[in-house]
């Protein structure tokens, strides 16, 4: 694979998760923090963004199979992983959060529930192709 | 002599020398989230500014030596703060509890604090201001935010040297053909026009919510 084809590659996948509502500006914001220095900071963030949620998404899965509900609780969690997205500009996954704070508002507990699995699709399918994104660039920065 | 000379000699001791010779301004970041406590930093290290980030009001109190814990009365000098960057929402104690307890400090009250909420609600912020939070920021904070108050908290800076600059300036130079003070530079000139930012006045407040 030649570098610019697979550099083209990365910029395809980027523009469509921007075109499709993937991620927002504060995608592009982080981007315009990399420098020479500091080469891989977006990719960073990201990571950093998916191994600390890991951590909310257990607490919210756990805190919807507490009975009773503490929807204080799950409100608070969501508030935090809401913020996260919002940081890295996971545009899709933010929208969804807003749904599931409303049903938690007038605890709907099955409104949170079906909620939170569809947050949970859209988390990791941005996920899966933010990896790629990342690998095609690793791989073309290698090619000389 | 550029005025840009003349400003940098001028400049009080409050900026903190960095290893390259350049004055920075030291910026303390409170945020309980990793991600954003990440972000932040390098968006004030890309500002060059100097940064120390915490986690927590506590840890924030800790540092700035106004945790209660017996200390002499070295504490203002040990520790220089240019800046306050503090998140709204943290578990324990909030950057509204953290602001509160700054501006009770006789010794840090006179930082700047800015507070970051990724909640735009007209309450909170008026709440903040009226504590004497200089700014409110939605977050994701932006480049441009970061740029913005740096360049409030410089200004500031530099008001404290004109005066000083202007008084030697003015009874060495006499000479009627100098129209033109080194002060004089587009920099100080803004100063009037200057933004949201300015000493808090019913109409400001009524600007920065306009604002947001």
């Amino acid at each position: 694979m030649d570098k610019v084809r697979l550099q083209r590659e990365a910029a395809f996948i980027r523009s469509s998760l921007l075109d499709q509502g993937y991620l927002d500006e504060q995608f592009i914001q982080l981007e315009e923090l990399q420098d020479n220095d500091n080469p891989n900071f977006v990719e960073e963030v990201v990571t950093l963004f998916y191994t600390d949620s890991a951590r909310l998404i257990y607490n919210i899965d756990q805190a919807l199979l507490s009975n009773p509900t503490d929807f204080t609780k799950l409100d608070d969690y969501m508030h935090q992983f809401k913020g996260s997205c919002s940081s890295i500009g996971a545009k899709k996954v933010k929208n969804e959060c807003n749904g599931f704070g409303e049903y938690c508002e007038v605890q709907n507990y099955d409104g949170c529930f079906r909620t939170f699995q569809q947050i949970k699709q859209e988390y990791i399918t941005l996920k899966k192709k933010l990896e790629t994104y990342f690998q095609l660039l690793k791989e073309a920065a290698q090619i000389k | 002599m550029a005025g840009g000379e003349v400003l940098r000699q001028n400049l009080p001791e409050k900026l903190e020398e960095s290893p390259s010779g350049a004055n920075e301004l030291h910026v303390l970041a409170v945020d309980d989230s990793l991600v954003d406590r990440k972000v932040i930093e390098r968006l004030l290290k890309i500002s060059s500014c100097k940064v120390t980030v915490v986690e927590s009001g506590t840890r924030a109190l800790q540092y700035l030596g106004l945790d209660g814990d017996k200390k002499s009365s070295i504490g203002f000098d040990s520790v220089k703060v240019n800046l306050i960057m503090t998140d709204y929402s943290m578990p324990g104690m909030t950057g509204y509890d953290l602001l509160k307890k700054i501006k009770e400090s006789s010794v840090f009250r006179e930082i700047p604090v800015v507070i970051m909420s990724s909640e735009n609600i007209l309450t909170r912020i008026d709440r903040c201001l009226e504590e004497g939070a200089e700014d409110f920021l939605l977050k994701p904070v932006k480049l441009s935010d970061v740029r913005r108050l740096k360049d409030f908290i410089m200004r500031g800076e530099v008001k404290e040297g004109e005066k000083r600059c202007c008084k030697r300036s003015r009874s060495e130079d006499c000479s009627p053909s100098s129209m033109t003070h080194p002060c004089d530079s587009s920099l100080l000139s803004s100063l009037s026009s200057s933004s949201v930012l300015s000493p808090l006045s019913p109409s400001t407040l009524s600007s920065k919510k306009s604002r947001l």
